[in-house]
């Protein structure tokens, strides 16, 4: 994302600027640093310290009841790390937060394509409707997980008596307190939910493509799938991929949007409730930070795996 | 496909298909209906269930209870009495959502102001500045934005309990500034970056400073774009569910609307549609600063997808 808002017209700067001397330069230089300081302080202190705090505290015995006892180094010791790996749970909850982060992620890409490639000719009533896409992603989120608890609910929501009387389903199915149903309806609301997010980047993208490399395969006798395939696409695929990277590590540590809907029940307990359970019902700061880091971790490197793939099938044609 | 875009244009686009059910035309009948079809479904997923939100705040719960798949309530089933006693306070038989709405309103607002306080400065250091750290401090923004907010729950949860913080909503904006920052620097930035240098220039020229610069020319400049970046943090903060449930969910006069809804939804006692009530009531502001800052947003969130 950085890189793509670097501006090369800063340093096309007019040539007069080298001239004038290190004067000028020095002082921008040094208003520069005055000017960031104020948010490199908050962002110090409230998260990177933080931060640090976390990977000392994955490392110690601290729970919240012993809190005031225990000192800032105390004894260092893995046994956090030993116990959040071998525990029961833990690699099924990475496995539950991947299948989560993959479907969310690819389905949500899929339908703000689909959505925005079906919303991009022009036509009387298009911005309101494209308006009324963006509603799932601006509302706030305990507002649609209630919203969708509602609908869901096996006794009185609107999906089970409308499946019950046009589909002829048997009785209410309890989608997200049965384990059959729980994490894929969970992936279905994070699709809804994002899909308007992929939808404004990839309509921003569509808008600024140039119309006449489409022109000429419309003319060449390229049918609109030939068009979309080989001319569309492929100028997609740019934006498609940093939507990929930032939908997937926002999914990956998704928190609120699995808790609110299942409380983590029923087969859909990601590593971020985890961590939540174990800092707020057990108190187990030191266990919580520790799986929280592992997740951290995992992110990373998941992150490396993809920039150096991505590199690679950039140098291959397509 | 590049060499294509100088071919004539003399074939008429007729020609492609002159028998019929050609592959191309088939494919532009399917596309056109299919078109239709993805739109209808978009609309339907996205507004239905806003819509449904809206009626069942005004039904009477036993209404519900027995017909629960009517979209179209009897106007004689219609009143307005939810909202009442969701807002109410708790003393008064309500469910304290006016008080809710006027934390949020604090912390958002305390949000707002700070990040932007700093994010002015910081962005346009960044966009205008060559300064040394300079590409440090631009790539800590991008880990803050992406780091996992649960990894700072833990030590944020244990620092406000030891300094008796929690349930202090200034603390509470605090977090939030910090989370917010980033994005606004990242947005504001874009808007800078889109002054034309020449203008700075010339005041440079004129005698001006460089603060001169930024408040006479760079600010004004940007302001609405200042206005809309105020907007989204705002949004941030009125929607944010964890750290107002980790610092606050033990002092009820101090939730938020998000904290709110989500504590009283878990309990049985308070009717659903009361809670609808309360839904709309919350969903409505962000909604209406939304396509208010509309454009603007849309433009500075996706200003990197438009350069490709």
């Amino acid at each position: 994302m950085a890189t793509l808002t670097e501006t090369p017209g800063a340093q096309l700067g007019p040539p007069t600027h080298k001239n004038r001397g290190r004067t000028l330069a020095a002082r921008d230089a040094r208003a520069g640093i005055a000017l960031i300081t104020p948010t490199v302080l908050i962002v110090t202190v409230i998260v990177l310290i933080p931060i640090a705090w976390t990977v000392m505290i994955a490392f110690q015995k601290i729970k919240l009841i012993n809190l005031r006892r225990t000192g800032l180094f105390g004894r260092y010791t893995l046994d956090n790390f030993v116990n959040v790996l071998t525990s029961a749970g833990f690699g099924s909850s990475l496995v539950t937060t991947f299948i989560y982060t993959i479907g969310g992620t690819v389905g949500s890409i899929a339908a703000g394509l689909i959505v925005a490639l079906a919303l991009r000719e022009r036509f009387r009533g298009r911005g309101l409707i494209r308006g009324a896409m963006l509603l799932p992603y601006v509302a706030p989120v305990v507002a649609v997980t209630f919203l969708w608890t509602t609908m869901l609910n096996p006794e009185y929501g609107l999906i089970n008596a409308w499946g019950q009387k046009y589909l002829g389903w048997d009785a209410g199915i309890p989608f997200l307190s049965q384990s059959s149903t729980a994490l894929a309806t969970v992936i279905v609301f994070e699709i809804w939910r994002y899909f308007p997010f992929a939808f404004l980047f990839i309509t921003a993208r569509l808008g600024a493509l140039p119309g006449d490399v489409e022109e000429a395969a419309r003319v060449d006798g390229a049918t609109p799938w030939q068009r979309f395939r080989f001319v569309i696409l492929p100028q997609l695929w740019p934006v498609i991929s940093v939507l990929f990277i930032l939908r997937f590590i926002f999914t990956f540590n998704k928190f609120d949007d699995v808790y609110l809907l299942t409380g983590g029940g029923a087969g859909t307990e990601v590593v971020a409730i985890r961590v939540y359970n174990y800092l707020v019902s057990r108190g187990d700061l030191g266990a919580s930070a520790a799986q929280a880091l592992v997740l951290a971790m995992t992110l990373v490197i998941l992150m490396i795996i993809y920039t150096r793939a991505s590199k690679r099938s950039e140098e291959s044609p397509l | 496909m590049t060499t294509m875009t100088t071919a004539p244009v003399t074939p008429a686009r007729t020609s492609v298909a002159p028998t019929g059910w050609s592959r191309d035309a088939v494919q532009t009948r399917v596309f056109g209906i299919g078109r239709w079809v993805v739109i209808i479904f978009a609309l339907l997923v996205t507004v239905v269930p806003f819509y449904y939100m809206f009626v069942l705040s005004l039904r009477p719960i036993e209404e519900v209870l027995l017909k629960p798949g009517s979209l179209l309530p009897q106007l004689s089933e219609i009143n307005f009495s939810a909202y009442g006693r969701v807002l109410k306070s708790p003393d008064a038989g309500g469910q304290g959502f006016l008080e809710f709405l006027r934390n949020s309103l604090i912390v958002s607002l305390i949000t707002v102001l700070f990040t932007l306080l700093a994010a002015i400065p910081g962005s346009y250091a960044i966009a205008r500045l060559r300064f040394r750290g300079r590409r440090t401090v631009n790539f800590m923004f991008l880990a803050v934005y992406l780091f996992p907010p649960m990894i700072l729950a833990i030590p944020l949860f244990t620092a406000f309990t030891i300094l008796g913080l929690r349930g202090s909503l200034p603390a509470l904006a605090l977090v939030y500034i910090a989370q917010t920052v980033a994005v606004a620097i990242y947005m504001l930035r874009g808007y800078f970056d889109t002054i034309p240098e020449s203008l700075e220039e010339a005041a440079v020229v004129d005698g001006c400073s460089r603060y001169q610069v930024i408040t006479r020319i760079s600010l004004p400049l940007a302001l609405p774009s200042v206005m809309s970046t105020g907007l989204y943090v705002f949004m941030i903060a009125w929607n944010e569910f964890l750290f107002a449930l980790l610092f606050l969910v033990e002092r009820r006069d101090r939730w938020t609307v998000s904290l709110g809804l989500s504590q009283l939804s878990g309990s049985i006692e308070v009717p659903t549609t009361i809670l609808m009530a309360g839904s709309i009531v919350i969903t409505i502001p962000v909604i209406i600063l939304f396509f208010i800052a509309e454009k603007a947003l849309v433009e500075g969130l996706t200003a990197g997808a438009e350069k490709g």
